[in-house]
């Protein structure tokens, strides 16, 4: 099944006083649009507590919280972009953090329906242009886009 | 005698980030004929696998003491800094 991105998955200038005010934001607003469970809120908060999802990257650090596949309904992501950075802690590390501004949370499905979604967005971290982008453009469509082009293209509908 | 070494691949969902790691080493494999099995799973599976891995790639916080097989980082392939070195270390522990 294809993932979902689209201007209404497109959060800019969220206000979030830390990473779990930020997920639970993010997390409710994927339920309203009835991607996710209700469980899954929980579930992506208690998660990102035992394995971090932040990534230092070429242009500031990004986080991409995750959970279970049974708390989805349907595979989408959800660009969020901060007005403030929260600190995240690295994914892989105990205690370290990252300053955070540029969040994508992954409502994941099968592992490999969405292998290319995934490896696209990794490529997409580690260019400096694309995440220069992201982080400036302030046209939700022209987001949706550029995420479908980038991130989408090998799972295009 | 050339026996299938077993690789492990986790993170904490077993579905996300070890799929992008997956892939990079399937490729890897694939370039340098290494013919290994590959196991994709969550880091709480691990201990079930353990006494038939060879290697551990895993994206999370691991105690690399806690096993008897090797374990490495597979951040470089989600980040790629580092990835030239991960990929040597790889292929080093899956030739040896």
């Amino acid at each position: 099944m294809d993932s979902t991105i689209q201007q209404e998955l497109v959060l800019l200038n969220v206000e979030a006083t830390d990473k779990f005010d930020l997920l639970e934001q993010l997390a409710c607003h994927l339920q309203k649009l009835g991607y996710v469970k209700d469980s899954y809120k929980d579930a992506v908060i208690a998660r990102e507590k035992v394995f971090a999802t932040g990534l230092p990257t070429v242009a500031g650090g990004v986080a991409i919280p995750h959970t279970d596949a049974e708390h989805v309904n349907e595979p989408a992501i959800c660009f969020a972009r901060l007005t403030k950075p929260v600190d995240f802690v690295i994914m892989g590390d105990d205690e370290e953090t990252v300053s955070v501004d540029l969040v994508v949370m992954l409502a994941m499905k099968e592992p490999h329906a969405q292998i290319d979604l995934l490896q696209n967005l990794m490529g997409v971290f580690q260019d400096e242009d694309a995440l220069t982008y992201l982080k400036t453009q302030n046209d939700k469509q022209n987001i949706v886009n550029f995420i479908k082009e980038r991130v989408f293209n090998n799972s295009a509908e | 005698m050339n026996t299938k070494k077993t690789v492990l691949i986790a993170c904490g969902t077993g579905i996300a980030t070890s799929t992008v790691v997956n892939s990079a080493v399937q490729k890897i494999a694939k370039e340098h004929n290494l013919d290994i099995n590959m196991i994709q799973c969550k880091m709480m599976e691990v201990p079930g696998y353990a006494d038939r891995a060879d290697l551990l790639i895993t994206t999370t916080v691991v105690d690399k003491d806690q096993y008897k097989f090797p374990v490495i980082d597979g951040r470089p392939f989600l980040t790629g800094i580092g990835k030239d070195k991960a990929i040597a270390k790889i292929i080093e522990e899956l030739k040896s």
